[in-house]
């Protein structure tokens, strides 16, 4: 029980909390820009693998580590926009094309890599993201280790999810995204597009769960290795139910469950040689299976969520 | 204007005038072309032929291109759908303003917008609180934010797709106040109606839509009601010679069943209906008057909230589908493509779709192919199902044969209680004989018929009794007279 106190006492928990929570607030925040426009992105999990590998490539080529941020959003609105032009325009199934959109991603990362790099059998590695050495607030007792010294990303993260929480309860676009996901004709009675509202939102939600890949490759780690997202993104596309589609509580969501994870980790080197490595690895995930029965009951899913719309039809 | 879809048209060189700060209403009954009429006013359809003149505030005259929705708003022109469009997860306000606010500009000043709401609203009367979100708000609070949506967009041409159809009479009656004085600042108002009274006492002039067709004009004070409903419902033809049944014994009793009404639906009112052998009861109405909710109970998909239904010898509080087929209600349903087929299997298992059990389908849980498809055949040849054949899938067929498929599925298996709902909408004239003939055939062999149609020339040319649907509450009625029929159907007192 003592051992438990300390570690929520610790500072290294907290940060790494907030640390592998980073991934998993980009990846929200954009599973939940397009579910509020009415579509599910399933291809999130492959766009978190090109976020990865496009981010860390591009480092690796230019050695700019902000050119490979702008690679990976890139190739996540890329693959965004394959996914919204199947399902919008189209109206194909949002779940099969969503789940081909990350075998499609996954595969083609994986192909583009070992093109890349035939002959090497440790992955090349970049210099990533360092951590923030902000003067005095740094330096500040639990608070400074815990918030100020990540790196860049995690602070980008946050900023997002402030932007976020702006645009779609601050701005007349959020209203009309928001809009667009409830009821697509009062929409178009209105004189706007459908259409390419429900697009855009899509390429800048797959934009945000590239960043989230990215982190991995450029802040959490240092080289890319397959299977590194490791089923990251369904976890956001679960924890995006758990905000209610809100990027406060989106935000909490990540949080929890990088506490649940963070937790696993320490309990597993405290009571490792008792209980078996395995049942510590599953607790951030029936942790959040439980945390995701108790929110889901009330869900609030966005009415046209998977519904197709085409324009002259009621 | 003219519309045609396909064969038919759906409306018919109308000429339709509207002046500055009147009430227009456009009456008629479904299908007579109202809503049509609408579509093309407002560019959602382009007409086949005719145009649309608009005068602005200055007394110039702009033609309206056609199939530009745009072009509507532009000329401020604002209508109100029957189906509200608003996003339910929004607040009231931001219902409002959507649209009128450009999207990418970063700030945003609402305090002119609101200001300007609430001098609407002090105005019109119609009172909407903004902040809320629709989903909190009863139906007639959507309905004036959906007339203030129109308003903020400072409509000169406001038209109402029967607005009164899920208000309460208080609600109705403030919504008409409310409108007269938006009227009275000079608001031109188009409102479309199937309910007389309220036609008769609010609006200026009347025009009557009947197929497609204007079949009659008249400034509201100096109406007749009696010849306003010839013109909605015809005049009397040479009605089909119909003979008469045999009633016997009772098949079916419905006793004091009700329905609290719901968000969609009117629900029932102590519906008490006695079902003889031998005879079919035409249940007339207006659509939307509880019919729906009359044909769920009888088909065993919807459970009454109190009161009984006898059928086959047994007292139910609810049918369920099995319950149905198993005491011999056959049903064909409203919605034949949805309702009344699987689309994508093949003609030959549509037509045992009721009674996989039976030992002529399957053995054992094997189905029997082959015996399916001789019954198919014989099914096929006797009822006159024409298609690629029965292995082909049932959506292939044309809304004619999947009807008659749908009645020989049902009459094959010679039901004591025939659930018949607008048998014959939307079919041709062969078609629908074809059905009726069948219908009376059934009635004949001793079944009893249940004839909901809104088509009144059907209920008299078929029914031997008529019952009319209004509010929930179901009226049996001696007359065979249009006229006074049309008055149960309106929601007047015989």
């Amino acid at each position: 029980m003592m051992d438990l106190l300390q570690i929520f006492l610790s500072e290294s928990f907290w940060a790494a909390s907030l640390r592998i929570a980073t991934p998993l607030i980009f990846g929200v925040l954009g599973a939940l820009m397009c579910e509020r426009a009415g579509v599910l992105n399933l291809g999130i999990e492959g766009i978190f693998v090109a976020g990865a590998m496009m981010g860390w490539l591009v480092t690796y080529l230019t050695g700019s580590l902000w050119l490979g941020v702008i690679a990976a959003a890139l190739a996540g609105a890329f693959f965004g926009l394959f996914h919204a032009i199947l399902t919008v325009p189209l109206g194909l199934s949002q779940h099969v094309s969503g789940l081909g959109i990350t075998m499609f991603a996954t595969a083609l990362m994986s192909f583009t890599y070992r093109t890349a790099f035939p002959q090497v059998s440790t992955p090349p590695r970049i210099e990533p993201f360092r951590a923030l050495d902000i003067p005095v607030l740094s330096d500040l007792p639990f608070l400074g280790p815990v918030l100020f010294q990540q790196t860049a990303l995690t602070w980008l993260a946050l900023l997002m999810v402030a932007l976020v929480w702006w645009l779609m309860d601050r701005s007349a676009l959020g209203v009309a995204i928001k809009a667009v996901g409830d009821n697509p004709d009062a929409v178009n009675a209105q004189g706007l597009s459908v259409y390419r509202l429900r697009i855009g939102a899509v390429v800048a939600g797959s934009a945000l769960m590239a960043l989230g890949g990215a982190f991995l490759t450029m802040s959490a780690f240092d080289a890319f290795f397959f299977g590194m997202v490791n089923g990251r993104g369904w976890i956001c596309i679960a924890l995006v139910i758990f905000a209610s589609w809100q990027p406060g509580k989106a935000l909490l969501g990540a949080l929890l469950f990088g506490m649940f994870d963070a937790l696993q980790v320490r309990l597993q080197t405290m009571a490792g040689a008792i209980v078996p490595g395995q049942v510590f690895l599953m607790v951030p995930y029936v942790l959040s299976i439980i945390a995701l029965i108790l929110a889901a009951r009330k869900a609030d899913y966005p009415r046209a969520l998977l519904q197709p719309w085409f324009k002259g039809q009621r | 204007m003219t519309k045609r879809f396909g064969p038919v048209t759906a409306a018919d060189h109308i000429d339709l005038e509207l002046g500055r700060g009147e009430v227009l209403a456009l009456l008629g009954e479904n299908g007579a072309g109202k809503t049509t009429l609408m579509n093309m006013l407002f560019g959602q359809y382009t007409a086949d032929s005719g145009s649309v003149h608009v005068w602005d505030a200055e007394g110039r005259e702009h033609v309206l291109p056609p199939g530009q929705p745009q072009a509507a708003i532009e000329a401020r022109i604002g209508m109100v759908h029957q189906h509200f469009t608003l996003a339910e997860n929004l607040s009231v306000i931001d219902n409002i303003l959507l649209g009128t606010e450009p999207l990418l500009r970063p700030g945003r000043n609402r305090r002119a917008a609101r200001e300007k709401l609430e001098a609407l609203m002090a105005e019109s009367g119609l009172v909407a609180p903004l902040d809320a979100r629709i989903r909190e708000l009863s139906v007639g609070e959507r309905q004036r934010v959906e007339i203030l949506k129109a308003l903020y967009r400072d409509v000169r041409i406001l038209v109402l797709d029967e607005p009164t159809a899920v208000l309460t009479p208080q609600e109705a009656d403030g919504l008409f106040a409310a409108i007269r004085g938006m009227v009275g600042r000079g608001l031109s108002v188009i409102f479309i109606s199937h309910k007389l009274r309220e036609v008769l006492a609010f609006s200026d002039r009347i025009a009557v839509l009947r197929h497609g067709r204007k079949t009659g004009e008249m400034v509201t004070s100096e109406a007749d009601a009696d010849a306003i409903i010839r013109m909605m419902i015809g005049e009397a033809h040479d009605a089909p010679e119909r003979t008469a049944g045999t009633p016997g014994e009772t098949v079916l009793r419905l006793d004091t069943v009700t329905i609290r009404p719901g968000r969609d639906s009117r629900g029932l009112k102590e519906v008490q209906l006695d079902l003889r052998r031998g005879e079919i009861v035409g249940i007339a109405g207006v659509s939307g008057n509880g019919q729906s909710a009359l044909a769920g109970v009888l088909s065993g998909l919807l459970v009454p909230d109190s009161g009984a239904i006898e059928v086959g010898g047994e007292r139910l509080t609810a049918l369920t589908p099995r319950l149905a087929l198993s005491h011999g209600v056959g049903r064909i349903p409203e919605d034949r493509h949805h309702d009344g087929i699987v689309a994508a299997m093949s003609v030959a298992e549509n037509l045992v779709i009721e009674r996989l059990g039976s030992a002529d389908v399957q053995r054992r849980g094997f189905l029997r192919r082959g015996a399916m498809a001789e019954n198919a055949e014989a099914l096929s040849a006797a009822y006159d199902v024409r298609g690629p054949g029965i292995h082909s899938r049932a959506a292939l067929l044309s809304g004619g044969n999947i009807q008659k498929l749908i009645l020989a599925r049902v009459l094959e298996t010679d039901p004591a209680v025939i659930l018949a709902n607008q048998p014959t909408r939307g079919l041709d004239f062969r078609a629908s004989a074809e059905v009726s003939r069948r219908l009376i055939a059934a009635r004949d062999r001793g079944a009893g018929v249940i004839l909901i149609s809104e088509d009144l020339d059907e209920i008299l040319s078929l029914a031997d009794r008529i019952l009319v649907m209004h509010s929930g509450a179901l009226v049996e009625t001696e007359s065979r007279d249009r006229a006074s029929i049309g008055q149960l159907m309106a929601g007047h007192a015989a």
